[in-house]
C-alpha cells in the first residue's frame, strides 16, 4: 500500500511537472496580447498616442519609485503609455543593455533612462536614437552623443549655495562651523566644498569653516568623526554634511547628545533616513533634489522631442505642466532648477 | 522506500541506456526534451510576441547570451566529471579588467586578449591544482576563488571603469554577419563548439571524462587520467570565461571589477537545465546549447512584452526546478520499465 501511493504520488509529480513547463511556456505567449495590442495600436494610431519606456538604475529603489511617480503622473497628462522596466540590481549596465535593445524593437517613442555607467550604455542608445527612439538621460547622465537630452537635477553651484544658505541663516550668519565629508578624494564632494568656501568668503564673512573631516561614507566612521569634531571645536555652531551617510551618521550622534538643537545640522539627506531627525528637532533642514518633480520633467522633455516641439539645441524651450517653463542649455541639458529643501512640513509628501 | 531507492542517484549514474534502441535513446532523452520546448517557445513567442520573430531580435538574443554561451561550452565537462567551477563570473570579471587595464596602458588589443587568456588559464589552473593535488572539493576552491578573483578585479579598477577600446576591436564585437543579424562572435562559438563536441563525444579523453564522472576509481583503473583530465578542464573553463571577459570588455565599452556578477549562478542553471547531471556522468552538449538558447529566448520574449526582471527570474527558476525533478521522475520511470524484475512486487 505504501509502495503504491508513493508510486502514484511521483506518477502526478510528473504530472504536475509537465504540467507547469507548458503553463510556463504558455505564460510567455498569453500575457503578450495586451500589450501586444498597445503596441500595433501605437503605429497606428495618431502621433499623439506615445509610448515610453523608463529604465532606472534598477528595480525597487525607493528613489526611482518615485521618479516614476512622476513619470506616470506626466504621461497620464499626455496621454502617452508608459511602461517600468530594468535590471534587478543596481550598477548592471549589462541588463541595461538589453533593456534598451529591448525598447529598440519594440519601438517606443522615448526611452527615459538612469545610466549605470555612462559608457557601457552608450553604443546601446546610439542605435535606439537610429531607430528613431528619443533618448533621455535623467538622475545620472551618459556621454551627450548618446542622448538627445539630460534632464540634470542640479548644478554642483546650485547643491553648494542651498546648503551654504540654509547653515548661515540658522546660525544667524556668524560663527564656526565645519564639514563632515565623504571621503578626500571623492571629486563631487571636493568640488562642492571649494565651492561653498568660495560662496562663504564671497557672502558671509563672519562665518568661518574652522575644519574638514571624512567620514567614507562610512555609518560609524562619519558617527565618531562627528564626535570628534564637537569635541575638538568647542564654538562650533554648524555642520555640513554633503553626503547622506554623513548627515544621517551626524544627525543620529547629535539628536543622543547635549548638542542637540544647539550645534546646527544640514547637508544632503533623503528623508526616510532624516525623517526622525526632522521631527526630532536634531536638524530644521536639509537639501536634496526632488525625484518626483526630476521624472516629471524627464517626461514632459521626452514629449516635446517626440511632438518635435523641440530638438534639443540649446536654447529650445517647453513647458513642463505645472513645473512651469525650461530652456534647453549647453550640451543638450535641462536643469530642474535650486535643489530641493526638506523640512518638517513637507517631509512627510515623500517616501525614499 | 524501496521504490524511492531505485529511483535514486545510483540507477542514473549509467552512461546510457543500452537497454533500448538507439532511435529511442536519442528521440527519449533529457535533451531532446529541452530542445522541443525551446522549439515550442520560439514559436509561441514568434506568432504571440510582436517583433520578436525579427533578425534584429536574433541578434541582440544572441549578443544577450554570448558569454553564457562561451563559459557554458566549458562548464558542461566540468561539471559532467563531477565537478563545478564557481568562479567563471569572477573570472569574467577579472579578466574584463586585464583588458581595461592594457587598453588604458595603450596596449594593442590583441596582446590585452593574449595576457586576459593567461590569466583565464593561471586561475584555472589554481582551482584545479588545489582540486586534484590538494584534493579539495571544487566547490569548496571554486567559492574561495569566486571571492579571491572578484577581490582582485575590484582591487585592480577600484570603482572606476575603462571605457575606451580601440574602435576597430569594439565595431568588429559587435558586428552583425550581412542582413541575418547574426554577430560575427557567432562564428568564432560556432568553431569552439565544434572542438567542444568533438572532445567531449568523439575522443577517448572525452569518454574519460564521463567515466570520471560515474566513479573516479573505475576510470583511474580503465586508464583514464583522472586528475590531469580534471585539471585540463578546469584550464578550459578559465579560459572560456576569459574568452568572456574580453567580449565583456569589448561589447560593452566597459571594464569593470563587478563585470558578470552572478553570472556563475546563470551558467549552471542552463548547464544543469540542458541535462547535464549534477551528480556528474551525463549530459550533452546539444542539450547544454539548448539549455542557454531557452533562457535567452524566455528572457527575451518577455521582456518584449514588458515583463519585469524578477518575473523572469521566477520563471527561468521554475523552469529549472521542473526540469530537475521531471528528469528524474523519468529516470526513475525508466529503470522501472527496463528492469520490472528490479520493482519490488505488490505483495510487500
Amino acid at each position: 500500500m505504501m509502495i503504491g501511493k508513493s508510486r502514484m504520488g511521483l506518477r502526478a509529480l510528473a504530472g504536475v511537472a509537465a504540467a507547469s513547463l507548458l503553463l510556463a511556456a504558455g505564460c510567455s505567449s498569453s500575457t503578450t496580447s495586451s500589450p501586444a495590442a498597445g503596441g500595433s495600436a501605437a503605429s497606428s494610431a495618431p502621433a499623439e498616442a506615445m509610448t515610453m519606456t523608463f529604465l532606472p538604475k534598477n528595480l525597487g529603489n525607493a528613489y526611482f519609485d518615485t521618479s516614476y511617480k512622476g513619470v506616470q503622473a506626466a504621461a497620464g497628462v499626455l496621454g502617452a503609455t508608459v511602461t517600468q522596466v530594468g535590471p534587478a540590481k543596481g550598477d548592471d549596465p549589462a541588463g541595461q543593455v538589453s533593456y534598451i535593445n529591448t525598447a529598440t524593437q519594440q519601438q517606443v517613442s522615448a526611452l527615459l533612462v538612469s545610466a549605470n555607467d555612462k559608457s557601457a550604455i552608450c553604443d546601446a542608445l546610439k542605435e535606439a536614437m537610429t531607430a528613431g527612439v528619443k533618448v533621455v538621460t535623467f538622475d545620472s547622465d551618459t556621454n551627450p552623443e548618446c542622448r538627445d537630452l539630460f534632464i540634470n537635477q542640479a548644478t554642483a553651484e546650485g547643491i553648494a549655495k542651498v546648503q551654504v544658505d540654509i547653515i548661515t541663516s540658522e546660525i544667524g550668519d556668524s560663527g564656526e562651523i565645519a564639514i563632515l565629508s565623504a571621503s578626500a578624494n571623492a571629486t563631487n564632494q571636493n568640488a562642492w566644498i571649494d565651492m561653498m568656501k568660495k560662496e562663504l568668503a564671497a557672502s558671509h564673512p563672519n562665518v568661518k569653516l574652522v575644519d574638514t573631516v571624512y567620514g567614507n561614507d562610512d555609518d560609524q566612521t562619519s558617527y565618531d568623526k562627528t564626535s570628534a569634531l564637537l569635541q575638538s571645536h568647542p564654538n562650533l555652531k554648524g555642520i555640513i554634511s554633503p553626503t547622506t551617510v554623513g548627515i544621517a551618521a551626524a544627525a543620529r550622534y547629535l539628536s543622543k547628545s547635549e548638542y542637540k538643537g544647539k550645534v546646527m545640522l544640514t547637508g544632503l539627506g533623503t528623508p526616510n533616513q532624516m525623517r526622525d531627525y526632522v521631527k526630532d528637532g536634531t536638524v530644521t533642514e536639509f537639501a536634496l533634489w526632488n525625484p518626483q518633480d526630476l521624472g516629471t520633467l524627464a517626461t514632459y522633455a521626452a514629449a516635446a522631442l517626440v511632438q518635435g516641439k523641440i530638438t534639443g539645441a540649446e536654447g529650445d524651450k517647453f513647458t513642463a505642466g505645472d513645473l512651469g517653463e525650461f530652456t534647453v542649455g549647453a550640451d543638450k541639458t535641462v536643469l530642474l532648477g535650486e535643489p530641493y529643501k526638506f523640512n518638517k512640513d513637507n517631509i512627510d509628501n515623500f517616501n525614499f | 522506500m524501496t521504490t524511492l531507492t531505485s529511483g535514486s542517484p545510483d540507477t542514473e549514474r549509467s552512461y546510457a541506456d543500452y537497454g533500448r534502441p538507439a532511435w529511442r535513446r536519442i528521440l527519449f532523452s533529457r535533451e531532446m526534451a529541452i530542445i522541443a520546448l525551446l522549439v515550442v517557445v520560439v514559436i509561441a513567442a514568434s506568432l504571440r510576441v510582436p517583433k520578436f520573430a525579427t533578425p534584429v531580435t536574433l541578434g541582440y538574443l544572441l549578443f544577450d547570451i554570448t558569454p553564457l554561451l562561451f563559459i557554458a561550452l566549458a562548464m558542461a565537462p566540468v561539471m559532467i566529471t563531477g565537478d563545478i567551477d564557481l568562479s567563471v563570473g569572477s573570472m569574467v570579471g577579472l579578466t574584463s579588467v586585464v583588458v581595461g587595464l592594457c587598453s588604458a596602458s595603450a596596449l594593442p588589443i590583441p596582446v590585452a586578449i593574449v595576457l586576459a587568456l593567461v590569466v583565464g588559464a593561471i586561475g584555472g589552473a589554481a582551482n584545479g591544482l588545489l582540486v586534484t593535488r590538494v584534493g579539495l572539493p571544487a566547490l569548496a576552491v571554486t567559492i574561495g576563488t569566486l571571492a579571491l578573483y572578484r577581490g582582485i578585479a575590484v582591487g585592480l579598477l577600484g570603482t572606476t571603469a575603462v571605457t575606451q577600446f580601440d574602435k576597430w576591436w569594439t565595431t568588429l564585437v559587435k558586428a552583425r554577419i550581412g542582413s541575418t543579424g547574426i554577430p560575427v562572435v557567432v562564428i568564432l562559438f560556432v568553431v569552439l563548439l565544434a572542438a567542444f563536441v568533438l572532445m567531449l563525444h568523439f575522443t577517448p579523453f572525452g569518454r574519460g571524462i564521463f567515466a570520471i564522472g560515474l566513479s573516479k576509481d573505475a576510470a583511474s583503473f580503465s586508464g583514464v587520467h583522472v586528475n590531469r583530465t580534471r585539471l585540463v578542464l578546469f584550464i578550459l573553463s578559465g579560459l572560456m570565461s576569459a574568452l568572456a571577459g574580453i567580449y565583456y570588455a569589448l561589447y560593452y565599452n566597459s571594464a569593470r571589477g563587478d563585470n558578470a556578477t552572478g553570472l556563475e549562478l546563470q551558467v549552471i542553471a542552463a548547464v544543469v537545465l540542458g541535462g547535464v547531471s549534477v551528480w556528474g556522468g551525463r549530459g550533452a552538449l546539444h542539450g547544454v546549447v539548448a539549455g542557454v538558447l531557452l533562457i535567452g529566448v524566455l528572457s527575451k520574449a518577455l521582456q518584449l512584452v514588458n515583463v519585469t526582471s524578477d518575473v523572469v527570474s521566477i520563471i527561468t527558476g521554475a523552469l529549472l526546478v521542473l526540469s530537475v525533478i521531471a528528469g528524474s521522475v523519468v529516470s526513475w520511470a525508466q529503470s522501472r520499465r527496463v528492469r520490472p524484475a528490479a520493482a519490488p512486487a505488490k505483495t510487500s
